[in-house]
């Protein structure tokens, strides 16, 4: 075999294996990536019921409640709009009314979120960056999320953000 | 006064790197030995200063000194002291700290101990040390100073994140940096091979040690990490394809792939080309990963840092470096000269088609990392790339190199008989039918994947047998005959049989955890009884107890099977006062391979406790796997050790070049 046929061959091979990792990667991307909402974006959208999505906002205090076995059921807002949501399980320990949650689930045919999987991940002083980046976005944003973060001496400043490691889901 | 030494201890190590990147350098232009030397000195001393700028955080970390920002944010004077210790890096300044000490470390023994390379390669490789270490001294410094004072010292700390206050920490970063930072040394080799223009089989040889020492470490951080997630995080996941893990799995890959092709180089002077670009991708990822987790571009367990200039720092070293490797490698890498030829089929083939796999099954993992982001910034829409995805990409591709794995080592290098080989494999080819087909009968009606996956696990398994019992005529050869062929059998060989052994291994423990794994859910009562895989968990009560620094709730598990009293299980929950936090530590009992695994959720109005409850069959094997590949790496390296010295008349001539 000549260099010329040896290098054919391994460009061949290689030109395979991509090809073949390439049809992998996008045949997995028409299934099996998830988009994020809010409770507004489900709303504009009419998003169907059975698609797997992540929905983010902040817990509605008061909203909570417990039922048997671990069932539980709050409702997702984010200052216009709002979804209920269903769960079985335990929570994440940061879990709390009144902060941000990430949620992945889909609807089901009375427009409750079934949830198979909660996220909290923040603190008293930090809630998920996808859920303060839509907040934002909206303009619902109030000042005192971000004040610790954006505001005071360059130590308070570290402190609000060495706080943001509380991962947990 | 600690925290300013420490600060001006930091300062000088940028000074001596700043000198150590240019002096050699110019040396080696000017052909000048004394010039050249000079990166020996600097590079010892720069690990003097970096280590006693380092000693200097643990010891106001220890002293729990609160006048410095970053022990008052991470500590605590109640801490215990091996959190104290541990939670110097458990923050961004300290972890970036590390990071450099560790880079100093590298550059240290590759001064001490490189006194076998050419004058002008060492002076190269260490000043090309030098320039990462500059761009990472100059990061610390202007962005992320474990050292600055606050002007009104409070009198407590605010404490480490609860998470992170766990021996796991201990161990964890030390080693995966051990990793990432190593393969800083295979990438100063690759510069300096460029810059020379100049590279040979010694070249790899040199080289090899130093992948394997940083492939060992990065392997064991990767294992540890995962184990400890998996007992830390209460919800016995062990993998969860998280950016950040996903930032430790690419260099690994791309290690891995180097370790391979620089075999061929070195044995067989062949894919010169291909292995210094590996070397400069891989210290790329790791630099990639260390972008992504310190710059706070994505939010997780692990991202301690969100600032932007930061992050914006960090980009830039990693595109000065990235794209100044590259260009160097374009304008030089056609200079390096072609090397041996090899048959398709033969055993630089196979290693061929191993680095084939494993970078492109890098690069799926890169594309379902900087996807999200790229969507995000250029579509403006949010998504996650999670499992689902990976398993429909990368297992596929995995599946096929691990397929392939037995054939590699027993091929002959130049020209392989692929024939023969498939039957001397056909007893582990054999076995793992046989497993097949005991598994699938054994759980009818399941999935048929896993009883498929499991039998290639055997098979990989007993390939690395095969592999040693043919080296050593095993059965062929009288059994005296085959201990003395053992004997002397070289070190890389059992260590390439180890390694491998330990992919089916840690197949064979992801496919039986992912797939026979049963859970429990609900509320216990004391007094209740849980029922899961054949094991009884009676709930006996619930206790509190006050820790150092924080509250614990205690429950207290009676666990039997088939009426025997086996154990007693507590798993907790910990509530910390300081960060108004909570954690959850799992109880874990240990059955062969198997665990039981326990994890508290809320206590309710009626005093029943939340409980989750795992049986994780095989569920260590995962782990095992890992430790075995670790193993091989370091059986190799023994080896290695041995080989370094032999070529000594091409060492001589090259010694003598300088004086030319």
């Amino acid at each position: 075999m000549t260099r010329k046929q040896r290098r054919m061959t391994i460009i061949g091979g290689s030109l395979a294996v991509l090809a073949l990792a390439a049809a992998l990667v996008l045949n997995a991307l028409r299934d099996s990536i998830v988009f994020f909402s809010t409770p507004t974006m489900v709303a504009e959208k009419h998003v169907q019921p059975g698609k797997r999505f992540r929905l983010g906002g902040l817990v509605q205090p008061g909203s909570l409640q417990r039922g048997d076995n671990l069932a539980v059921t709050f409702e997702v807002a984010d200052g216009s709009a709002k979804l209920p949501v269903a769960y079985k399980g335990i929570l994440p320990d940061l879990f709390r009314e009144g902060q941000g949650v990430v949620a992945e689930g889909a609807l089901d045919a009375n427009g409750v979120f079934k949830a198979d999987t909660v996220l909290a991940k923040h603190d008293e002083t930090y809630m998920p960056k996808d859920v303060a980046d839509a907040l934002k976005k909206q303009g619902h944003w109030k000042d005192d999320y971000g004040a610790q973060a954006s505001g005071g001496a360059k130590p308070a400043a570290t402190t609000a953000q060495g706080n943001s490691q509380g991962a947990v889901r | 006064m600690i925290a300013e030494a420490g600060h001006y201890a930091l300062v000088l190590a940028l000074a001596l790197a700043l000198i150590q990147s240019f002096v050699p350098m110019i040396g080696a232009r000017l052909r000048d030995p004394a010039l050249m030397n000079v990166a020996r000195s600097t590079a010892l001393a720069q690990l003097l200063f970096v280590g006693a700028s380092f000693i200097a955080l643990v010891t106001l970390h220890v002293n729990s000194d609160f006048s410095v920002a970053n022990v008052y944010e991470n500590s605590h004077s109640m801490k215990p002291l091996i959190y104290k210790i541990t939670g110097v890096w458990g923050n961004h300044e300290g972890s970036m700290l590390l990071w450099v000490s560790i880079l100093a470390l590298f550059g240290g023994l590759v001064a001490a101990f490189g006194n076998n390379l050419p004058l002008s390669l060492r002076a190269h490789v260490l000043s090309v040390q030098a320039w990462i270490a500059s761009a990472f001294y100059l990061f610390i410094l202007i962005t992320s100073n474990p050292f600055l004072r606050i002007v009104n010292p409070p009198i407590e700390g605010r404490d480490l994140n609860p998470v992170l206050q766990d021996i796991g920490l201990a161990v964890h970063p030390p080693m995966l940096y051990l990793g990432y930072v190593g393969f800083s040394i295979s990438f100063s080799f690759a510069i300096a091979a460029l810059i020379e223009g100049r590279i040979d089989a010694a070249w790899a040889r040199w080289v090899r040690p130093w992948t394997l020492v940083a492939w060992i470490f990065l392997t064991l951080g990767i294992a540890m990490g995962s184990y400890w997630a998996y007992y830390e995080l209460g919800w016995g996941g062990w993998w969860f394809w998280d950016p950040v893990e996903n930032a430790s799995l690419m260099p690994w890959l791309a290690g891995t792939a180097l370790l391979h092709s620089a075999l061929v180089m070195e044995k067989r002077n062949a894919l010169k080309v291909w292995t210094i670009l590996l070397s400069i991708l891989t210290f790329s990822l790791s630099l990639l990963g260390t972008f992504l987790v310190r710059s706070g571009v994505i939010t997780s367990v692990h991202a301690f840092a969100n600032d932007p200039t930061r992050g914006v720092f960090i980009l830039l070293i990693l595109c000065l470096f990235i794209g100044g490797s590259l260009s160097l490698f374009a304008g030089r890498a056609t200079a390096l000269k072609q090397g041996g030829l090899f048959a398709p089929i033969s055993r630089e083939g196979a290693l061929v088609l191993n680095n084939l796999l494993l970078t492109v099954a890098c690069a799926v993992v890169l594309f379902g990392t900087l996807y999200p982001l790229a969507m995000e910034v250029l579509a403006d829409f949010k998504m996650s790339v999670g499992a689902p995805f990976y398993n429909l990409t990368f297992v596929p591709l995995f599946a096929l190199l691990l397929l392939a794995v037995p054939f590699g080592p027993m091929l002959a290098w130049k020209r392989g008989d692929l024939l023969g080989v498939t039957q001397r494999l056909l007893a582990a080819g054999v076995a793992g039918l046989v497993v097949i087909a005991i598994v699938w009968a054994w759980t009818r009606g399941g999935s048929a994947l896993a009883p498929l996956a499991i039998g290639l696990g055997v098979f990989v398994i007993a390939g690395a047998v095969t592999d040693i019992a043919e080296r050593t005529g095993l059965l062929r050869l009288p059994f005296a005959t085959t201990l003395h062929r053992a004997r002397g059998l070289p070190r890389s060989a059992w260590g390439t049989a180890f390694a491998h052994a330990g992919l089916g291994v840690a197949l064979i423990g992801i496919v039986c955890e992912t797939t026979w794994n049963s859970e429990y859910i609900a509320t216990m009562k004391p007094n209740d009884v849980a029922q899961v895989a054949g094991y009884d968990l009676k709930l006996d009560g619930l206790l509190e107890r006050q820790g150092p620094n924080y509250r614990e709730m205690i429950a207290q598990f009676n666990v039997s099977r088939g009426g025997d009293a086996l154990s007693v299980m507590t798993p907790s929950k910990r509530s910390f006062t300081t960060r108004g936090s909570s954690t959850t530590e799992a109880a874990l009992l240990t059955r062969g391979a198997s665990q039981l695994y326990i994890s508290l959720g809320d206590v309710t109005a009626e005093g029943a406790i939340a409980v989750r409850i795992y049986h994780k069959p095989m569920v260590l094997m995962i782990w095992w796997g890992p430790v075995l590949m670790a193993f091989g790496g370091v059986l190799s390296l023994s080896d290695r050790r041995l080989r370094v010295g032999a070529p000594k008349p091409a060492r001589a001539k090259q010694r003598l070049q300088p004086a030319e």
